[in-house]
């Protein structure tokens, strides 16, 4: 149910997002070091995919290792 | 006879690790067209497992990127596990996986399909994505779900003939979900922050259809039966990653991640990383170490006071307690051909890293069970043998076009 709960309040921030106004704080053109490739939480996905391999045959623990949806941001 | 647990968890952790490749697609903006073709290898506790994998992305217009990866495990193992119960093994486990991502104003949606097929394991698994950036594109927002369908089969060997076949009278399934929520967050002009939750719940067959535990017959005499699973695991994983645009053309990463699961394993997770490109642009550095310990698992122990101790009785060394740390050292050369207009960018690459393992109870049972059969000439009393360590190296060679 809590998981659920999370998926729900997620599409209602979905939903809503187009209503806000945040004004972002760090605008687009103060964006270029983001947007620099040695920022990117993993350069080289067949390379990451690999040693997620080895880690997780190796350690107990999964999970919550993606890049996130990270990225710059920066279109 | 051979463990399968690895392979099982490998297999499971390649597609979530697909999946997360998925999610690091920022939202808003396709993936860039490349191509990447990787050999590695991995030799440490008497395991190599080496091949290739290639990995194809291209866009079709401009909302639709695909991606293809073929990637091949060739096993040979002596690992501890089949030096103490069982005979060393070479095995070819082949993967083929295919992605979508359709990009939709803000927001990418993806799905994809990941296809693993060895002798004895085969798993199906289909993970959908969806991404959306908002505040300006500052924040991402994701969510995934993935399910995967496994089914586990045992390999018996002809003592007559040598040939190795699957064990008509053993076939168990096994599923997986996972729900994923990630936020990330460009917090500075040179910094940001993603943070993401995972749930993952198993449920079928769990354990190693090879693997035994061993318990004591007299306090000097063992024995080795059957591991007994629960037939679910249900478990949470929490992290948190940052990278920092140093005030010079370079980056820090760090990550922390914490795993709780219902079998009694706590994990706790740290890595940090620095990315250095050279000054003409063609070289880039990188350095990063990895720091993992855990509790071991409630039904967990080296060596069982007796038979039918518990319900569940588990020797997997990787539900042990135990920690670990891998150091690398990466670096990449980037080039252009200018008879290859189309190629934007070319990479050569070459990493390495170093990982040790030092378990705090899981003991080399090879000074008193012996190697392959065969008894070591003075054995130690059960539960005195050395602690075991696991020294391991990994290497990556691989080639990337940017087109």
């Amino acid at each position: 149910m809590r998981i659920c709960g999370l998926f729900v309040f997620g599409a209602i921030v979905l939903l809503t997002a187009g209503c806000s106004s945040i004004e972002p704080w760090v605008k687009p053109y103060d964006r270029e070091n983001l947007a620099d490739p040695i920022m990117a939480f993993s350069r080289a996905p067949i390379s990451q995919d690999f040693l997620d391999h080895v880690f997780e045959s190796r350690e107990g623990s999964r999970g919550a290792t993606g890049g996130g949806g990270g990225g710059c941001g920066c279109n | 006879m051979k463990p399968a647990k690895p392979r099982l968890v490998r297999y499971v952790i390649t597609c979530l690790g697909l999946a997360g490749i998925a999610m690091q697609a920022p939202a808003g903006v396709l993936p860039e067209d490349r191509a990447d073709i990787l050999y590695f290898r991995y030799d440490g506790g008497g395991v190599v497992i080496d091949g290739p994998s290639v990995l194809l992305r291209k866009s079709i217009g401009e909302h639709v990127s695909v991606s293809a990866n073929h990637y091949i495990d060739m096993v040979s193992s002596a690992s501890i596990d089949v030096e103490t119960s069982a005979s060393p093994y070479e095995d070819e486990r082949t993967q083929t996986s295919l992605s979508v991502d359709f990009l939709h104003g803000k927001s990418t949606y993806s799905l994809g399909y990941v296809n693993s097929d060895e002798s004895d394991y085969l798993a199906k698994t289909m993970f959908a994505n969806i991404s959306h950036d908002m505040f300006g594109d500052l924040t991402t927002i994701s969510f995934g779900y993935k399910k995967g369908e496994n089914e586990v089969f045992r390999n018996l060997k002809d003592a007559a003939t040598g040939i190795v076949a699957n064990d008509p009278n053993f076939a168990e399934t096994m599923e997986s979900q996972s729900f994923n929520v990630a936020v990330s967050q460009i917090l500075t002009k040179n910094l940001i922050l993603t943070g993401q939750y995972e749930v993952i719940t198993d449920e079928g067959f769990l354990r190693s259809p090879y693997r035994s535990i061993r318990y004591l017959v007299d306090p000097l005499t063992q024995a080795l039966g059957p591991e007994q699973y629960p037939s679910t695991r249900s478990s949470n994983a929490a992290s948190v990653r940052a990278k920092y645009y140093l005030p010079y053309r370079a980056a820090i990463d760090t990550m922390y991640r914490f795993y709780t699961d219902t079998w009694g394993v706590i994990g706790h997770t740290g890595e940090l990383g620095y990315v250095h490109p050279t000054n003409n642009e063609k070289w880039i550095f990188e350095a990063r170490v990895r720091y993992y310990t855990q509790t071991a698992a409630d039904f967990y122990a080296d060596l069982f006071p007796r038979a039918d101790y518990a319900n569940f009785m588990a020797r997997d060394k990787e539900l042990a307690t135990y920690s670990a740390i891998t150091a690398g050292l990466g670096t990449t050369y980037e080039f252009k051909i200018q008879r290859f207009p189309w190629l934007t960018k070319g990479q050569i690459n070459l990493r390495y890293d170093f990982m040790t393992v030092e378990y705090e109870d899981f003991r080399d049972a090879t000074f008193s069970i012996g190697s392959f059969g065969v008894p070591p000439p003075d054995p130690l009393a059960p539960g005195t043998e050395p602690l075991y360590k696991l020294n391991a190296n990994i290497i990556q060679l691989f080639f990337s076009a940017y087109f």
